[in-house]
């Protein structure tokens, strides 16, 4: 039997307290494209952040050829023949074609850059997938999308790698363009390179690949060859666990419809997206990363264009509208984007929990730091969040201490609508049950509540009703009861059950 | 150990926040007085008039700035706008127009340039700096226009006494400007603090996109700054004037940098969200001691520059050490 091109064997890594990889083996022939399936969150891109060297494995064994092999920085694994290509473009808008596929490891002679070599390395790479018509000179922000990741794969290409890592590849391209895309995969597999291919949509993987590893939870759970594998079977694999019991539930009544989004479109996602938000209840919107739910909830709420479609608020149509509008309306939008849009890091929790709402705490017109002080001390006792007093600045708490700040600035506004866009992602396990809790307790409370995740069991814990959002269509609203984490994740990657079922 | 103490180590960083830009000013001072031949001279009542009245021009231009900066921009248009508005009061004055008129006319055209900026990055979406370098020249051209290219002189009127020392030989009475500036200096520091329109300044430096998502108004919100900021622009021109007794259209020439030197020295970062008025005040006196005091020490005049520039990156490097002691 051959030595394989990579082979990675027991690998674990931790964060802390989180165990992001517990024991995961995975395997790569020459020349073989090979699938990386996993839900967001499933270890993925930590496994693939470790064999490029980003972070270290705690433990394990990593050969390449054979050889033992342990990437010290990413520049090492390049080196090494371990290239990378993430789902985000990464070029340098403003520099040449050329300038972007030798970036890092332009030729150079005492620090000059040697601009035949350059040039014809730059060509090389390019004519190897056969894309020689893309012009070297013009500068990257000027090509399309399609022509961008092309230039992104030459890149990876001019250090001749053994193993190419793809995150995700198609997942801002259009048809055609996947297309030239997977015949340029086909030739580097001619040429022998092996790829490592990352995508949630099984029937891609079941075109351009050879075989598959599913992940979930850390771990590797199966595996096998991607012709005999049936879809089924593989959406078992990546769902299989037990609903654990942190989701409270609180008994709510559901009452009337107070925000309703008839066919929001926004540019370019959503593509269609209609839904009844009624009051008291917890409606949880499922799907891939890129699906197009932040930007529907945005382009609701007035912080993107509005293509297309109407908002009606309790009733009343309230099309294009800004955010403080919405905000007068009893709207209130977390952001999936604690950090960079969600709070102000360096100012105090006081102003970060009262921005959108003063009015109480002022006398004649002038804001009473002693009323704002205690108004954000109530919010954190009642949150239960850990820290030294409302002056602190945002920036020096805790994830999950962050995220209650930032749900308690919609509370102190006394929002009556919440849309809450990922509002667990990246905080610890105590301080997500305690957001499941108070969700509960605001809906019992009659608030409306838009839950957007990525993470099944949690919408499966705490919603009344779940929306599947899939290439920018929010297609059917079901009563939880009515739905399987199977038939949610089948009905993302696009391959509602009915059609699996006449397929397998 | 570190958590019983951190309580009181967290309110003595406070103090030392609001204290440090003071230290630093009875560092300054202090640092002029060692030298004995000068001491008597600088550390007199009549020296502090002094000082006092060559701070206010910077000080009435930082009080604009620290609004500005604060939301995260800049205006480098001051100097310009100075010398064009001392220009225009100048130029009515000596057309016989009341002083009454003239003083709101030329606040208002500093405000109305300062409209134009707003307008302009907020509209445009452009770089505060670049159109502000702009207006920079706009500005100065229209000084010297409007001035034929030399000093305007005007007639004695009542706008002289804004900046005049009457009784120079001692601390009181205070020429009017001082008294002006520091009774806008305690309402901005009102506003900043204690108003929704102040708030929104800090949460629009702070964060563009959270304050977009609180549903402020960023771009109204940023006309009304600059706006703002140009106002007290056109009355630091206006003392200007005052103060030369004459419309100068190449007066205030780097002034700017003084102005925008003291809200930094003051405590307030260039990346907005950050700094207050009473550090910005401190600042600019700061600056004028550091003048005053190398002046009547008989330093060249390039020491000084030498020196003034040391002192505004010290300070800043200081303020940076105690953040990155803080986080």
């Amino acid at each position: 039997m051959p030595t394989p091109r990579l082979r990675m064997v027991d690998v674990r890594k931790s964060f802390g307290a989180t165990r992001a990889l517990q024991n995961v083996s995975f395997e790569v022939e020459p020349g073989e494209v090979h699938a990386l399936i996993g839900e967001n969150g499933a270890g993925k891109s930590t496994l693939m952040k470790i064999l490029s060297g980003a972070y270290v494995a705690d433990s394990g064994h990593i050969e390449l050829e054979g050889r033992p092999f342990r990437a010290a920085d990413p520049l090492h694994a390049r080196r090494c023949g371990i290239a990378m290509i993430y789902q985000e473009l990464n070029l340098a808008p403003h520099l040449s074609v050329e300038e972007n596929i030798v970036l890092g490891e332009e030729p150079r002679r005492f620090g000059w850059v040697n601009r035949k070599e350059r040039r014809a390395l730059a060509r090389r790479a390019l004519a190897q997938l056969q894309h020689d018509s893309i012009p070297l000179d013009a500068p990257a922000c000027t090509r399309t999308i399609a022509e961008q990741q092309i230039v992104e794969i030459a890149r990876a290409l001019v250090g001749q790698p053994k193993v190419l890592i793809m995150d995700e590849p198609t997942s801002s391209l259009t048809r055609v363009d996947t297309e030239n895309l997977y015949a340029a995969i086909g030739r580097l597999k001619q040429q022998g390179v092996s790829i490592v291919y990352i995508s949630h949509f099984l029937e891609e993987c079941q075109r351009v690949c050879d075989r598959y590893t599913v992940l979930r939870d850390g771990t590797t759970v199966g595996h096998g060859l991607m012709a005999e594998a049936q879809l089924g079977e593989i959406i078992r694999l990546l769902v299989g666990r037990e609903v654990q019991d942190i989701y409270p539930r609180i008994p709510h009544t559901i009452g009337e419809t107070i925000l309703e989004f008839r066919q929001l479109a926004g540019r370019p996602k959503p593509r269609s997206a209609s839904l009844r938000l009624r009051a008291g209840e917890i409606l949880g919107i499922a799907g891939l990363v890129g699906a197009g739910r932040t930007e529907m909830v945005r382009a609701a709420f007035g912080l993107d264009r509005l293509a297309e479609g109407t908002v009606h608020v309790r009733n009343r149509l309230s099309g294009l509208a800004q955010p403080r509008r919405r905000l007068t309306e009893g709207i209130g939008l977390l952001s999936e984007n604690r950090k960079e849009e969600g709070l102000m890091l360096n100012r105090s929790l006081a102003d970060n929990l009262t921005l959108t709402h003063f009015g109480p705490l002022a006398r004649f017109g002038f804001i009473s730091s002693r009323l704002q002080r205690q108004a954000a001390r109530r919010w954190m006792e009642e949150l239960d969040v850990h820290a030294q007093g409302p002056g602190q600045s945002a920036a020096e708490l805790s994830g999950g201490n962050q995220q209650k700040i930032a749900i308690g600035r919609l509370l102190h506004h006394e929002a009556g609508i919440l849309l809450l866009d990922e509002p667990t992602r990246g905080i610890d396990v105590g301080s997500k049950a305690q957001i499941y809790r108070l969700m509960g307790q605001l809906a019992a409370q009659g608030k409306a509540i838009l839950f957007i995740s990525s993470y099944l069991p949690e919408l499966m814990g705490i919603c009344d009703t779940i929306g599947v959002m899939c290439r920018g269509v929010l297609s059917d609203i079901r009563p939880v009861a009515e739905w399987t984490e199977h038939s949610i994740i089948a009905m993302a990657i696009g391959q509602p059950e009915s059609q699996l079922e006449t397929k397998s | 150990m570190g958590n019983t103490h951190s309580p009181t180590r967290a309110r003595m960083r406070q103090v030392l926040n609001v204290l440090g830009p003071f230290l630093g000013l009875l560092v300054v001072i202090g640092f002029f007085s060692l030298n004995p031949e000068v001491r008597p001279y600088f550390l007199s009542g009549a020296n502090f008039k002094v000082i006092l009245s060559q701070t206010v021009i910077v000080a009435v231009g930082a009080l604009g700035m620290t609004m500005i900066i604060v939301s995260g921009g800049i205006d480098l248009s001051v100097g310009s706008v100075v010398a064009l508005t001392s220009v225009v009061a100048a130029v009515l004055l000596r057309q016989e127009w009341i002083p009454l008129l003239v003083i709101p006319l030329t606040v208002l055209v500093g405000g109305f340039i300062g409209f134009i900026n707003g307008v302009t990055i907020a509209g445009l979406r452009m770089m505060p700096f670049i159109v502000t370098l702009g207006m920079m020249g706009i500005a100065r051209g229209t000084a010297k226009w409007l001035a034929g290219n030399q000093t305007v002189n005007c007639p004695d009127s009542p706008v002289n006494d804004i900046m005049a020392l009457h009784q120079p030989m001692q601390l009181l009475p205070l020429p009017p400007g001082v008294w002006i500036a520091s009774g806008l200096a305690i309402l901005m520091v009102l506003v900043l603090r204690q108003t929704v329109f102040g708030r929104y300044i800090f949460a629009i430096g702070s964060n563009e996109a959270t304050a977009r998502l609180c549903g402020i108004r960023v771009q109204r919100q940023k006309v009304l700054i600059y706006t703002l900021g140009g106002f007290f622009f056109g009355l630091a021109g206006l003392m200007q004037m005052s103060r030369l007794a004459q419309g100068d259209p190449s007066v205030a020439v780097g002034l700017e940098l003084d102005v925008i030197a003291a809200v930094v020295i003051g405590g307030a970062s260039l990346s907005g969200g950050t700094g207050s008025i009473l550090g910005s005040m401190i600042g600019a006196l700061i600056m004028g001691v550091l003048r005053n005091g190398s002046n009547m020490s008989d330093w060249p005049n390039y020491m000084q520059e030498i020196i003034i520039g040391i002192v505004i990156i010290l300070a800043v490097a200081l303020d940076r050490l105690r953040q990155r002691r803080a986080s």
